[in-house]
């Protein structure tokens, strides 16, 4: 049924829909909404069967998951930005134990410094911990990819995360479909896992795994995410078919029939690119998009063939690892690299804590890669006066104080010189209007 | 598509106001997404919301620059940042003042503006007295679609009902068609019941 609301409040709905058995809940903004939501819906009944637990920290949140998924149950949990690496000791080991908990992160920034809003940074810093993780574009695939991600993580005993945009997707009301329980409960059958603990069939799970055989294991894991692309493939085909809408997939292409400029990109930025997309084909522009949704396992075959054509890419990042630029551009790098006729390209940071992805710059980075490329990262409407000042202070005194501190005062005294010039004007309009 | 930038402070229902907003035209089987500028709330401090209405699918994300319609909700922020800034010149401006725009010294702003595109209205008073709490919003939405027509007035009481079940919500419904008359007056356009009449 069609409603105007909320994406936490949808993404709870739907989550709920999955009829989750324990969903193990902590705040951390811009998640909190859905556990709330959640929360809700097991008070008032309309999620049956559930136990709905406030545990003490993140690291708790996931423990409880992991304990709750071992003993047989469908589990449930969500975060975002420090509380994801406070828990990240038993993230690595929800996917080594292979255990198909769902966990929602309302992707934010990692401080310091300290920064509430949205980016990839979470995701980014435990993308190699084993787990699959999906990015959704809008609220309707924030919510629909939660049925899949419970469907693929239990038929592959693979922890999955859904990737949702904190603030951008957690925080906007739309208009979304939320599905019938009928229609969940046909795609997404009853949870039956490939091993539990039973006291009436004791097993231990969790062995200490030496030399002759931690290889072995780490294969496994390796090879379940690789037969993942194949699976993820037909899951989002099954879902079209049954719920009439596109969600989840590897990649989705965007305007690439005769497109030489592809851009590749994960999140809900996509919406943004592809109205840019068609106004720069109205002017005749060869653009196009790949939108990427399962970042792991990383789709580079498909990724490689649906670039095939392709003469530049440019690549937006909307996180950074300082000692080497986007994880998203290191990872098409390396995709790129096997094909017959590499193309060239861009990489791109931008979006990050927060900063507004707008129309206008996406236009002038997208035209820039094609007449004028850089050299490594480029830092979308990075205020250069700012850093040139900043540097410039470093190089002058040793104890020159924290760049955080220091960049939020210029800013603070450039508002107030502009403030002083306003005024002045006007003072100067009214003295002429008078006289 | 239409796009509306609502500024007031934390405590005011800012983001509540452009969720109605969407919701309204939701009801008229338009598509609308309606955020807020994702600051960290607190009581008092600036806040704004945007709503985005449009007959196709909205993919656009970024904060809106340049709004079609402005809403006010607090107009001691002119004051405070520049409330004005991107306003189309064939936009509308609504602010919750018991003041004309030339005490606010925002005249010039409003004859900028075509006419009948500024138009004030103490939505706060019409809280109070109707619903006993100083929050705008519903007012201010109900005067705004005596302006702009974007939404009419029954989607936007039926907004309101949605959003606060009961004798609150009745309560701002009638803040909302008192705050909509006003307007309707200033503009020589029909009252909510006339409207009603005409529907009925």
């Amino acid at each position: 049924m069609l409603e105007q609301i909320e994406g936490s409040k949808a993404m709870a709905k739907v989550i709920g829909l999955c009829r989750p058995q324990v969903v193990c809940a902590y705040p951390i903004t811009p998640q909190t909404h859905i556990v709330e939501g959640l929360g809700e819906l097991v008070r008032t009944g309309d999620v049956q069967n559930c136990e709905f637990i406030n545990v003490e920290s993140e690291f708790a949140a996931l423990s409880v998951a992991i304990g709750a998924s071992a003993a047989g149950a469908r589990a449930y949990t969500a975060t975002a930005s420090q509380g994801l690496l406070f828990m990240a000791e038993a993230v690595y080991n929800a996917a080594g134990l292979g255990l198909p908990i769902v966990m929602t992160l309302g992707n934010r920034a990692i401080g310091a410094p300290i920064n509430i809003w949205n980016d990839h940074s979470d995701a980014m810093a435990l993308r190699e911990s084993g787990w699959i993780q999906l990015f959704a574009e809008h609220n309707q695939e924030a919510a629909d990819l939660h049925v899949i991600a419970f469907k693929l993580a239990e038929e592959l005993s693979v922890p999955t995360m859904v990737c949702v945009d904190g603030f951008i997707l957690t925080h906007a009301m739309e208009r979304i479909d939320i599905p019938a329980q009928a229609d969940v409960d046909a795609y997404l059958p009853p949870y039956e896992p490939v091993q539990v603990l039973d006291p009436e069939d004791p097993i231990s799970i969790g062995a200490m795994v030496g030399p002759d055989a931690f290889t072995e294991v780490r294969y496994l894991q390796f090879y379940r995410q690789q037969t993942a692309f194949r699976l993820i493939e037909q899951m989002a085909r099954d879902f079209r078919q049954r719920f009439g809408r596109e969600a989840g997939g590897l990649l989705r292409s965007y305007a690439m029939d005769d497109a030489e400029t592809v851009v590749v990109a994960m999140g809900s930025i996509n919406g943004t690119i592809k109205d840019v997309i068609d106004e720069m084909r109205g002017e005749g522009i060869l653009i196009g998009l790949v939108s990427l949704v399962t970042f792991r396992p990383f789709p580079a075959k498909a990724l490689r063939e649906v670039l095939t054509q392709a003469r530049d890419v440019i690549v937006i990042d909307k996180s950074l690892d300082p000692g080497m630029g986007g994880p998203l551009a290191s990872n098409i790098a390396i995709a790129l690299r096997d094909m017959p006729q590499s193309p060239h390209m861009h990489a791109v940071i931008a979006g990050l804590g927060g900063r507004p992805v707008t129309k206008a710059s996406l236009h002038r980075v997208f035209r820039q890669a094609l007449i004028q490329p850089w050299e490594g990262p480029h830092f979308m409407d990075l205020n250069e006066r700012v850093i040139a000042r900043e540097i410039h202070r470093k190089g002058k005194a040793r104890r020159s104080g924290p760049s955080a501190e220091n960049v939020l005062k210029i800013l603070e005294r450039e508002r107030a010189e502009r403030a002083q010039r306003a005024d002045a004007e006007r003072q100067a309009a009214a003295e002429k209007e008078t006289s | 598509m239409f796009q509306v930038r609502i500024h007031g402070r934390g405590g005011q229902g800012v983001v509540t106001a452009a969720e109605m907003l969407s919701v309204a035209a939701f009801i008229e089987g338009k598509h609308a997404q309606a955020f807020p500028s994702f600051g960290s709330e607190r009581m008092g401090a600036p806040v704004v919301a945007f709503c985005r209405i449009s007959d196709r699918e909205i993919r656009l994300r970024e904060p809106i620059q340049n709004p079609d319609a402005l809403i006010v909700q607090d107009a001691t922020l002119f004051r405070a940042m520049d409330v004005l800034e991107g306003l189309s010149p064939s936009g509308y401006l609504l602010v919750n003042t018991g003041k004309s725009f030339a005490d606010l010294h925002q005249d010039a702003i409003a004859a900028r503006l075509s006419q009948g595109h500024a138009q004030t209205v103490a939505a706060t008073e019409l809280a109070l007295s109707h619903v006993g709490r100083p929050a705008p919003n519903t007012s201010l939405l109900g005067a705004f679609t005596a302006m702009s027509g974007l939404v009419s007035l029954a989607s936007v009481l039926e907004a309101i009902r949605r959003t606060f079940p009961g004798k609150v919500g009745e309560a701002n419904v009638i803040a909302a068609r008192a705050a909509h008359d006003i307007v309707a007056a200033a503009l020589g356009r029909p009252a909510a019941a006339a409207r009603e009449a005409l529907h009925a």
